[in-house]
């Protein structure tokens, strides 16, 4: 395929992906509203006042950061992982592998719209938030590039899930089990500075609390690890992911006989 | 010329052990209309999900139009539409979108693919439903809408699984007429049916398939022609008890007033007519059993069977 019908191709499942998770708002888009609105009412406001500061700021304000991070990153995985597992269920990633698309193609589909609502979500929250704090960013660049790292790293996690799944079931182990813990542990709702050593050492373990940290590094401009470590562990396992992603899509496994 | 498609020694091996091609080789010609026959199970699927890409080959050569799916996919499956057995579209998505989103992914530019997929849905009686959700299609016009998207980029080579299973007589015909209408106009078509008939009256080119082998690759007139004995119904007047003696003619008595008689194409019908006047029997009417094509392919896939048993 010539560079222009590759990027037609490209298109085209992006913008069916947008179109999925637009048509499906009510699961999609409204939930982690919702969510968010109640945490920023409880935590921020009504215990926030109670809690004080934290790392400096404001309870609410300390938060935010992490609570938009945790929606960046459960909606690009679920996204991913529902998308391309539903596909695969109904059979219609037939139209996909009949077609000359390549593998790669179809993979950076794939992961742009994870990230497209990813983002999306990212960006209601963040709004959201704005009638509880005031939201000063501090480092655009940081901000911009942590969020849309973490929303591929996270979209790439929800496709190799998808193409392991063998039931809807196995789809909601992952984000269950793993995500949801070690997003809850990643440093969303505290400092690890507040943590005795030992547990501080296991929570640096948690690469969730890179991404937020970053991420509330590039708006409060502080953090608990280091910024350039993070962003490189996060090159890393992005082309970790993605080279792993091709290669499943290649041997056709989940979905080629 | 190169051939359209050109399959060579193909095996395939499912993951639980079973085999279910055993050195499948097959070629078509361009522009031919070619159709894959055999009994339930007997791997039409299997090797036509291999040529689309759907299913892993274990060992053996593809090629459409000379382009090795091994070093060419590309341009290989450019050349390639599929219409595949089981529906396989996105049940939430719109007729239209179906169609459009499938140009996309052969790089066909959204006005462009617009256009096609205006073309061959009003081709295919589905123009009014094109804004409808393809859950809300009947069976029917599933299979129309599938064979849409796989027009919707021009392909050379046509492939339909079934294309005519659970399709009602009046649509069937209106669907043989478009298939031979686009291969007229130079696609080739690749289909498999369990309706000999269908085979028989749309095809030039068939191969039967049965156990993952092919035990016959011939043109349908051959094989109409291999065929040298036919079976004649006779409604006869008067009743008759016991068989009449008919020199040289195989018959049997059905009841007594139905005689069968397997008739040899050296034979000819007039002597048979000359043994029955003979004897004062008067035929009222007189009909083809079944289908020829039918007990052809019954009788070579038995005899695949008792090959292989021996084997
Ligand atoms: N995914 C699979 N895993 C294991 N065996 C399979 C699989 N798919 C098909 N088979 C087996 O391979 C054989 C050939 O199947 P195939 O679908 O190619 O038959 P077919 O000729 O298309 O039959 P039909 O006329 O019923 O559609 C069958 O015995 C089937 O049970
Ligand atoms: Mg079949």
């Amino acid at each position: 395929m010539k560079p222009r019908e590759l990027f037609i191709a490209f298109w085209t499942i992006v913008v069916k992906e947008i179109r999925r998770f637009m048509r499906i708002w009510p699961q999609t888009l409204l939930p982690p509203a919702i969510t968010m609105t109640l945490y920023f009412i409880i935590f921020g406001n009504l215990i926030g006042s109670r809690i004080g500061e934290m790392g400096g700021f404001d309870y609410m304000e300390y938060i935010v950061p992490g609570l938009i991070m945790m929606s960046v990153i459960t909606n690009s995985y679920g996204n991913v992982v529902s998308s391309f597992y539903g596909t695969k269920f109904q059979r219609n990633v037939e139209e996909l592998l009949v077609s000359p698309i390549p593998n790669w193609i179809i993979l950076s589909g794939y992961v742009v719209g994870g990230v497209s609502r990813g983002v999306g979500v990212g960006l209601i929250v963040t709004l959201l938030s704005l009638f509880f704090t005031d939201l000063q960013v501090h480092h655009l660049f940081v901000t911009i590039s942590i969020v849309l790292m973490t929303s591929i790293l996270f979209s790439l996690g929800g496709f190799i899930n998808a193409i392991y799944a063998n039931s809807f079931d196995d789809i909601s182990i992952v984000p269950t089990f793993i995500l949801t813990p070690l997003t809850y542990l990643g440093g969303v709702f505290y400092s690890i500075q507040l943590l005795p050593e030992f547990w501080q050492g296991v929570s640096m373990l948690n690469p969730i609390l890179y991404m937020v940290n970053t991420f509330r590094y590039g708006i409060l401009g502080v953090s608990d690890i280091n910024i350039v470590f993070a962003f490189s562990m996060l090159l890393a396992v992005i082309a970790v992911l993605f080279s792993y992603s091709l290669y499943l899509l290649q041997k056709g496994k989940g979905i080629r006989s | 010329m190169t051939a359209a498609l050109s399959i060579r020694n193909l095996c395939k091996t499912y993951d639980n052990g079973f085999e279910a091609l055993k050195g499948v080789s097959l070629e078509v010609q361009q522009g031919d209309f070619f159709a894959l026959l055999g009994p339930n199970g007997a791997g039409k699927s299997t090797t036509l999900g291999i040529v689309s890409s759907l299913v892993n080959k274990s060992s053996g050569e593809v090629e459409v139009f000379g382009h090795s799916l091994d070093k060419a996919h590309a341009q290989a499956k450019m050349c390639l539409g599929v219409v595949p057995q089981e529906f396989n579209f996105n049940q939430f998505e719109k007729v239209m979108d179906i169609v459009t989103t499938q140009a996309g992914y052969y790089g066909i530019a959204p006005r462009l693919a617009r256009e096609r997929a205006e073309f061959y849905l009003k081709k295919l009686g589905l123009w009014d439903k094109r804004n409808q959700v393809s859950r809300m299609l009947s069976g029917g016009m599933k299979r129309r809408l599938m064979i849409a998207r796989a027009l919707v980029h021009e392909p050379r080579v046509l492939i339909l699984d079934e294309p005519t299973a659970g399709v009602d007589i009046e649509l069937r015909r209106s669907m043989w007429a478009f298939l031979q209408e686009i291969n007229r106009a130079g696609t080739t078509i690749i289909l498999t049916t369990h309706y000999l008939e269908e085979a028989e009256s749309l095809c030039r080119n068939i191969a039967i398939i049965d156990h993952g082998r092919i035990v016959k690759n011939t043109s349908i007139k051959a094989l109409l022609q291999q065929l040298n004995t036919e079976t004649f119904i006779l409604d006869i007047d008067p009743p008759q008890s016991v068989l009449p003696a008919l020199n040289g003619y195989k018959a049997r008595l059905e009841d007594d007033h139905t005689l069968v008689v397997d008739v040899e194409k050296t034979q000819g019908l007039s002597g048979l007519f000359a043994e029955l006047s003979q004897q004062r029997i008067e035929v009222q009417s007189m009909r083809n059993k079944a289908n020829r094509l039918e007990e052809l392919f019954v009788s070579l896939v038995d005899k695949n069977l008792k090959d292989e048993k021996s084997a």
